[in-house]
This record gives structure tokens, sequence and C-alpha cells, in this order.
């Protein structure tokens, strides 16, 4: 029986010291030794006896009508088994959708996108499966394509979507425009006549893919009542499972989930992929069907980070103090919804930076476009915004003679500031210490390719690295510094919940407890934080966890920073009713043979009921005998609220989280190749569950910034917005030896709110992190660079 | 697709003349990628792993003779002496794992612009030594890049060796990429000292139809190093001879825009380039004589 849980439950129970392996320790990962041996089962490893592969084929144009398709030669090659159109779908919904249902499963009569899917093929084997679909003829009627905010306004543009029917389309200015969401506060057309300096800047951010490296894929199983199992890897299986079987026609009962291995996902995996296609071939063929993107198709396979155009108005004092703030974000949705609402409302609520201003007009709006789908991605929404505030940031201090950190310094936000939004900041925001603290630390030597007795350079220290191309000529240093604001956790009065079911239970002697939640383990780490609470919580070393499925309700999405926080905040109110059900029979068991029984305090470590002063009372084993201990429950933050539509004034957010970064550059100012000598980090957590995995991920998330910075980009022709570069060949990443050394510093300024008081970590670090190597490199060149990421061609004029 | 085993260089050539149309594969690393991404399908794949002797080098007089599957690590851990231009050509390929694999011998039989190894190959100078049933010949490798993706092989015929000038003199290799390892040249550049010849050689990547030389550049600078005695002084050429070296460097190329660099970009980077590694050979052999000279 779920019980539901709006706070956790008060407790004086402090960390056991006899069970190793609680929280605030470096745990190793449940996972860990199988995923670097090699071991480990990802998604594409699944095998099914007699499985049948799935292939999509896709659209080559991105907008045109399809005049015919003829799946007759794919349908007659040996081997096949199913060849699926649109004509095909089983059930009247045939769309499906994170938050508006736009995108068909399969194109009736027009795609929007390059790579849209147009059709199915199931097949003995892979390559026949591919050869089947090559042999479907389509016949396309190219149309004009839009790809940005004048072509997609203009008079007489195509309109992407002509009928719709969802929330934001009645307030739109133009059906084009998927959503748009301003923020007023105080009067900035009056706080501007009082700035001493005013500037302005327009800023271009490129579109950025995860790039995760385990493709999109999984295997859907039939059962003998028209039922199938579906096993793949996701970020949210509930939230999968609501759009998957009303296509299929199914009850979502009949459709079961399980999370397969997932190699990597960044927000990647939160749209559907492959998974309503392998259940639809599975259905019709009756046979198992696999579905393994290659990494071609990858880049096709999911959404990718918004590309936009932002322009700032910054006005300040010569004191230094912020005095307003306009701006306008217009991100790049491409065809379908996905999650650009959400975005928006992150963009232009956090548009600001971690800074106090009363004075504040700004908007951000979404377009529908022919170029590919954008949705989630580390950082949503916030990440572009950050790029074009701290550029600001520099050039108003610039222009004010300040110090850059030190004019931050003077308009950092602090606990008890008041967003744009309205809504007061009540737990720690150390944007100024966070600043302070990378400042403060001391910089990496100059010149580092220069050893002592070496014959020559380095130049694995150098720009350009072991491409040899230069041994210190035309080199500049350059450092920069950057700090972000990213909310935690689903925003604008989402129902944002966790599922969790804790069992505790006596086998061979020993007290074992088993965590059960559909949280997908991405990679962050989240089974082992679940594992470090039950031992805190229950004192015992042994924790089992169940595979992540749709037997138990839902553990919400694997994204915005929010599972540890959410997740871990139901797995911990489990662990506390099971512990409070354990104390209840032992007293009842137990409760006269020592006055300790009836009084508070009294805890669980290392296997037995012990008092605050470490007197053990029983033995676990003892209390439970044959009897399990089972709870579950459903675990919410605070409510959020919406975004007024006009204004945007709104308790949004429920927790906002802070990374600060400086960035050390050598650049080689005649060839425009850029090594980044040191990011270093600071970062408020709240509290370190783990802090070997909160290190990593904010590593992460910095590598991830520093790839927009400088590299990751997908290319789209504007004139025909198809995608030039959709390979790893192309689309680069940073390697190691482009990751400089990480230095972090990690502070735990506990929230009250929040279990642990916890602060979600994943996301901020990619935030900073990106305008921090762009000003360290405006610094090293003295180039305004407006756009990222900066290629070489930026660097040398020569683009 | 049918795939060919052939256990001796003689049975590979039989079978490369049975189906002229089989691909060659050794290391993989670039035939691999193509089949993975159905860019090939072709009716035969030749596989040459179990040819044993296409894995050795030896000197041959003035030559390095590099069988065609020596891996790229083999030619940074054992000829870096002898070919230097080519070692650090052979440095910047892919990851430690594709150097293990892929060879000289695929780099020439892909013929790609942006291979690696084809600036240092037309600098330090190199023949192929192509093999049919019909016989054995050397193709200079200036004659041997025919177009994109095309080279001077008949269509019998397997490249059987690459044969390397050693070097007489310093040799530079550079190459621009957009990251610092594992990445296709956006362009690239050597440059070898011929002391012996009094000359010097040049080879440029990606930025152009096939890899070339800067011929023009070649004639000025060795034309200036005459003049100004610079073989005899060790001095360097004058910084305008460099400067216009470097010029005619980049009027060599002939690039495109595409996604990895626009023309312009390439054009810039490959004078720079030559400006760069002019001076770093020149410091080395100038080094070089005045120690000859102190020793003498």
């Amino acid at each position: 029986m779920a019980t539901r849980a709006t706070k956790t439950t008060d407790t004086t129970w402090l960390r056991p010291t006899g069970t190793p392996g609680g929280i605030g320790e470096s745990a190793p990962r449940p996972d860990g030794t199988l995923k670097v041996t090699g071991e480990f089962a990802y998604s594409s490893d699944m095998w099914h006896e007699d499985m049948l592969w799935g292939r999509l084929l896709r659209a080559p144009l991105a907008h045109a009508e399809i005049v015919s398709l003829d799946t007759t030669e794919a349908l007659a090659l040996s081997g096949v088994h199913a060849v699926l159109t649109y004509e095909d779908l089983p059930a009247p919904v045939r769309h499906y959708g994170l938050e508006i249902q736009d995108t068909p499963v399969l194109a009736r009569d027009r795609v929007r996108h390059h790579g849209e899917p147009v059709a199915l093929v199931a097949a003995d084997h892979p390559e026949i499966a591919r050869r089947a679909a090559a042999l479907i003829r389509v016949e396309y009627r190219e149309l004009p394509v839009v790809t940005d905010e004048s072509s997609a306004t203009a008079p007489g543009a195509p309109v992407l979507h002509p009928d719709r029917e969802d929330p934001h389309a009645p307030h739109v200015p133009h059906p084009n425009i998927l959503h748009r969401q301003p923020v007023l506060r105080g009067d900035a057309e009056a706080a501007a006549a009082r700035a001493d300096v005013i500037v302005r800047g327009d800023y271009e951010f490129g579109m950025q893919d995860q790039a995760f490296l385990g493709p999109e894929s999984g295997l859907a199983v039939p059962d003998e009542d028209g039922g199938v199992d579906l096993y793949v890897a996701t970020q949210w299986l509930h939230s999968d499972l609501r759009q998957i079987a009303p296509v299929l026609g199914l009850p979502e009962e009949r459709v079961r989930m399980t999370l397969a291995g997932v190699g990597g996902a960044f927000g990647g995996r939160e749209d559907l992929s492959m998974q309503i296609h392998a259940c639809l071939l599975a259905l019709r063929t009756g046979r198992p069907v696999k579905m393994v993107y290659d990494r071609f198709e990858s880049f096709f396979g999911h959404v990718h980070r918004h590309p936009a155009r932002l322009h700032y108005e910054h006005g300040a004092t010569r004191d230094g103090r912020l005095t307003h703030v306009r701006c306008r974000i217009v991100l790049d949705g491409g065809a379908y919804a996905s999650t650009s609402a959400a975005v928006v409302g992150n963009a232009a609520s956090l548009a600001l930076g971690p800074y106090a201003v009363e004075d504040v007009a700004l908007e951000a709006l979404a377009l529908y476009t022919n170029n590919p789908p954008c949705g989630a991605m580390r950082g949503f929404g916030a990440v572009q915004a950050c790029f074009a505030y701290e550029a600001q940031m520099d050039k108003v201090a610039a222009e004010l003679g300040l110090d850059p950190v030190e004019f931050r310094r003077i308009n950092a936000m602090e606990q008890g500031t008041v967003m744009p939004t309205g809504q007061r900041v009540d737990s720690p925001a150390p944007v100024a210490e966070l600043l302070r603290r990378v400042k403060a630390r001391p910089l990496p030597p100059a010149e580092p390719w220069r050893s002592e007795g070496a014959d020559g350079p380095d130049i694995r220290l150098l720009p350009g690295g072991l491409s040899n191309t230069t041994h210190g000529e035309g080199v500049v240093r350059g450092v920069g510094y950057a700090v972000g604001i990213k909310n935690v956790g689903f925003s604008e009065g989402f129902d944002d919940y966790s599922t969790a079911r804790v069992r505790l239970e006596v086998l061979g002697g020993e007290p074992v407890a088993t965590v059960h939640t559909a949280m997908a383990e991405v990679g962050q780490g989240g089974v082992t934080v679940h594992t470090q609470i039950a031992r805190t919580e229950l004192g015992v070393q042994r924790v089992a966890l169940r595979p992540a499925d749709t037997a138990i309700g839902s553990a919400g999405s694997t994204s915005a920073s929010r599972q540890t926080y959410v997740t871990g905040g139901a797995v911990r109110e489990a662990c506390v009713q099971v512990r409070a059900e354990v104390l209840a029979r032992g007293r009842r068991r137990f409760g006269d043979r020592h006055p300790a029984w009836s009084g508070p305090g009294l805890g669980l470590d290392g296997g037995k009921v012990v008092t605050a002063e470490g007197e053990v009372l029983a033995a676990v084993a003892d209390i439970l005998g044959e009897e399990a201990v089972e709870q579950e429950v459903e675990w919410r933050h605070r409510p959020t609220r919406p975004f007024d539509r006009h204004s945007g004034q709104g308790d949004g957010h429920v927790q906002y989280s802070f990374a600060a970064h400086r960035a050390v550059v050598d650049v080689d100012t005649e060839l425009g190749l850029v090594r980044v000598v040191e990011l270093a980090c600071a970062q408020d957590v709240g509290k370190a569950m783990n802090p070997q995995a909160v290190v990593g991920q904010i590593q992460g998330g910095t590598v991830q910034g520093l790839g927009m910075a400088l590299m990751e980009e997908i290319l789209v022709d504007p004139a025909t917005a198809q995608v030039r570069n959709p390979s790893f060949t192309d689309y680069l990443i940073p390697t190691i030896l482009d990751t400089p050394e990480l230095p972090v510093d990690v502070l735990e300024l506990a929230d009250p709110h929040a279990p642990y008081g916890l602060r979600g970590a994943g996301e901020a670090p990619t935030l900073s992190a990106t305008p921090a190597v762009l000003a360290a490199v405006r610094a090293a060149t003295g180039l305004a660079l407006t756009r990222t990421p900066v290629r070489p061609e930026h660097l040398t004029g020569s683009g | 697709m049918e795939f060919l085993r052939p256990t001796s260089w003689s049975e590979a050539l039989a079978a490369k003349a049975a189906h002229p149309e089989a691909v060659p594969l050794a290391g993989g690393t670039d035939v691999m990628v193509q089949l993975n991404f159905d860019h090939l399908r072709p009716a035969h794949l030749l596989d040459l792993g179990r040819v044993a002797e296409l894995g050795t080098h030896e000197r041959d007089g003035a030559q390095v003779r590099i069988g065609a599957s020596v891996p790229y690590t083999t030619l940074i851990e054992e000829l870096r002496e002898e070919l230097p231009a080519l070692a650090l050509a052979a440095h910047t390929v892919a990851s430690p794992q594709i150097r293990n694999r892929g060879s000289v011998g695929g780099n020439l039989g892909t013929a790609s612009p942006a291979g690696d190894a084809h600036p240092a190959l037309l600098a330090a100078g190199a023949e192929v030594e192509a093999e049919s049933v019909r016989g054995r010949r050397r193709i200079p490798i200036d004659d041997f890049y025919t177009g994109v993706k095309r080279n001077a092989l008949a269509p019998d015929e397997l490249i059987r060796a690459v044969r390397v000038d050693r070097a007489t003199g310093p040799q530079q290799f550079a190459k621009v990429g957009t990251r610092n390892a594992m990445v296709i040249a956006v362009c690239a550049f050597s440059l070898a000292l011929h002391p012996d010849r009094r000359s010097v050689r040049t080879g440029i990547g990606s930025a152009a139809p096939t890899p070339v030389r800067a011929g023009a550049a070649e004639d000025f600078l060795t034309a200036v190093l005459d003049e100004h005695r610079c073989w005899e002084t060790g001095r360097p050429p004058p910084p305008s001879a460099a400067a216009r070296f470097a010029q005619l460097c980049a009027e060599a190329c002939r690039p495109i825009d595409d996604v990895r660099g626009t023309a312009d970009y390439r054009r810039h980077a490959v004078a720079v380039l030559a400006r760069r590694t002019l001076h770093w050979t020149w410091t080395s052999y100038g080094e070089r004589a005045r120690s000859t000279e102190g020793a003498a």
C-alpha cells in the first residue's frame, strides 16, 4: 500500500557508524566493476532466441510531401517479415510527445525534418532489414524550409503545424512560435534612465548533441495475450509507457517495461526513439524485435540542445551596480515540440543569471522550424542564457573598468534575493563565495610546455597537441570566469514525484534491505546513492537493488539534476517508515526488557537496534524473524507554480543550483587553436552524498561545457535544413588530450528543504564551463567572440 | 560478399587478378568504417592479414622499405630517426588502438586528400611498390595521387610496400585539427630539407583534391638557400624569403569550404605551418651545421 508524504519524516537519528558505505562516503558503484571490465550488458547487447531486427527508413529531405510510398519490393525480399507505414498503425493515437503530442510515429503525408521516420522493417538480419528499407520507394515533393526566426515568421511562411491544439497555441504571436514566456518585473525603462553605462550584445549558440556513447536500442518481446515486454535504455520508464501504450492500442498494464543498460543520456533519452517502433514490429510479427541505431542514425534518433540567438541589454551605474536587464532569447525547437516549452520556461526564468536585479524585461521563445527537433540536454535552457549573460557581465565590467569577478560579486544574488519571477530564494546561494574560491586558486604555471633540460617543447602541452602545430609561436594565455544558475527538479507546477519500495528481511541470519524504484540509472550513480541511503537509514550492510521497471510506480525522469533529491528522498522516506516499523515490532517484542525502548532516539546500526549512546537493545534479525517489513512511498518535493503567461511571475522552481568556473587557456592566435590548461570549478552541492561521484559529475559537466565552447556543434545546412556532420568523425567531442586539469571545490551548504540538505548537482557545471572558456579565449585574443562553439576561423579572421 | 583470405602474397595477387574489384583489407580502420556505414558493399573483400611479409620493414640503401600492413605504431617506435616526418605524421593518426592497426599502405590505397601520411611521403620522397600477377613496378609518390580518393594503381594491382627516402636532413610535419587528438586534418603540411641535394620538398594535405607539393614554393626556397649560401653557413634564409615561401605554399592549395573548415582558413593555416616548419627545420639544420663545425 502506497503512502503519500510531502516531506521527509523528521528524524533525529544520526548517521550510524557501525555500517560502512552509507551517505557521505565514496561508496563504490554496484555496476562499476562490470562497466570497467566490459562485462556490463548495455541495451545494445541484448539477445533473444528467434528475434528479428527492426530498421527505420528515414526521410532524406527536411521538408516534403510524401506523394507515394510503395513497400512491394521491400516485402518481397527474402528474410523480411514486416514492413509498416503510417497506414499500419493499429490505434487512433498516432502521435506522441513529452509535453505536446505532435510527433508522428511514422510520417503520413508530410515530413518536417531531415531524418524523420517514414517506414519500418523487421527482418531476420540487420543487413536484410537495411536492404529492405532501401527498397521502399518513396516519392517526395520538396517543400520550402524555414530555418530561423525570420524565415519561420515571414509572410507566407509554411506553417509546420497548422492545426495546433496545444495549450500555447492560443497565445503565441505566430503559429511557428511554439511557446513564448515573458518575464517582467519592476520598470526596466525607468531603470535604464538611471544607468551610467548601457551595454548591448547579440549572441549565437550552436546546436550541441548529447553524444552519449550507447546508441538508442532496445528489445520488444510480445507475450501470448497481445501485450509486450519492452527492455530499453531510457531516462524515464513511465513517461515512455504513457506515450507508447496508446499508440499500440493497449492499456498500460499490458506494456511492461524494464530498464536495459544505459550508455549515457544527458537528456537525449527523454524523448522516445525506437520504443514504439520495436513494439509495433513485435506485435505485428509475433516475434521478439531488437532495434539498435548505428552512430549515423543516432544523430537523427534523438533531440539536440536548442541552438539560440540571444540579444541582451545590461545597464549599470558607475559603482558597478546593475540597473536593469532587457533580453530576448530565441530558441530553435526544430520540427516537433519535445520539451521546448519547458526549455523556454527555464531560459526565461533564469535569463538573468545568478544576479540580483530588480528591473527586468525579457522574453524567451521557441520556434517551430524544419531543423532537427531540439529538446532536453543537460542544463536545459539555462545553458544558452548563461553563455550570453556571462559574456555581457564581462563586457559591462570592461566598460566600467572593473575587475570582472569584482563586478559579479557586487551583483551576486544570495539567500533571500528575489528572482525576476518574484520567487524568493530560500536556501543558500553562495554565488560570490564560489567565484571567490575559483579566483583564489593559484594560477597554473605559464608556458607549461617548456621543461628543464629537455630537447624541445612538450608539444602535448601546447595548443594542437601532438599535431605539432606550434612550439610556442603565437601562443597567448588567457583567463576567464563565469558563474551560472540552474533549477533543480521539474518546475512550473509539474507534479514531480518518485516512488520507492523498501523491504527489510532476514536472509541467512543477516538483515538485508531491498530497494525497488523505477529510476533510470544512466551513469549518474543513483544506484550507488540508493544503497548508501539504505545503509545509513537501516543500518544494514547488505542492500540489494531490484531492476528498474514499471511493476512499481514512477520515479520521474533522470534529468533536471533531480534523482538524488526526489527518488533519493523517496528511498529515504521508505527506509524511515521501514525503520519505524522495525522499532515498533521491537518494542512489542522486547520493550519490557530495557527502559530505552520507550524513549526517543533509537536507531538501526550494524544490524542492531541501538540507542543514541550506542547501547545495543536487540538484533534486527531477532525482531524480524521470518517476517519481512516492506513499505512503499510516493514522495514529492515542495510544489511549484506556473509562471504567469504575461508577467512570468510565479514560484516556478523548487531549488537552485550554482557553479562557478575559472578557465585558463593557451591560444595559438595565428592558427586559432586552443588548449584549455585548467578549468577549475567551485560548486555548492548541499550535501556530497558520494563525494567521488559528485566530483565525477562536476568534471563530466565541465568537460561537456568545454566541448560546447570549442568544438561540439551539429551543423545544419541553412538552405536545405539537412544535417552535415552526423558522425563522430565530424561531430567532435573532447578527448582526454583536450581535457585539462579539473580541480573541483565542493561546498556543502545544506538546503533545509531537501533530503539530507542536498542540492542537485549534475547540470550546473555544464552552464558556466562554456562562458568561462570563451571569456579566457577573449582575454587571450582581444576578440569579441559572440558565438559558441568558437572555431579556428573565428579566431583568425578567415571565416 | 565473399571474404577472400590468401595465405601468401602470390595467392593475394592471384585473387586480385581474378577479382579486380576486390577491396583489400589490412588493418580495417578505414574499410570497416565504410562497411559499417553501408558506404561500401564490394562483391569481394581481400583480407591481407595472413600475408606475413606485408607486416615487415627493412633498410634498403637510401630507402626504408615499409610493408603495406606495417602499423603506424611501428613507424613511431622504430623509424623516428630515419623517417622523422612520417613518424610525426603517424603520431597524429587517430587513437593508439587505430595506430596499432592502420598502415601507410591503407592510407595510400584509400588516397584520401586528408590521409595523414601523404604530406610526409611527398616531402620525404617515396615510391609506391605496386605488384600484380603481371609484375612489380615502382610508382613515384608524385605520380601516385590521381584524383579525389583515386590513385595510380591498376585494377589488378596491390600495394606491396612503400619505399621512403631516409632523411638526410631535418623534417617536420604539422596538422591542424579542431581538437588535440583523434581528428581528421583540416589541413596538414610537411617540409623536408634534403641537404645532400641542396633542395627542399613539401607536402600539403586536405587543402586540394589530392595531396600536393608546393612546387613553386620549393623552387623559390631552393634558389634563396643557394643564393644566400645557407646550406654552407647554416644561417636561416631571410625573413622576407620565409614569408614568400609561406605565401607560395598557400597558393599551391586548392581548398574547399566544408564542415571541417573554410577554404580561406586552410590557405591561411598552410601558410602559418609552412613558415613555422621552415623555422623549425632550419633551426635544427643550423644547430647540426654548427655542431659539425665545432667538431671539425
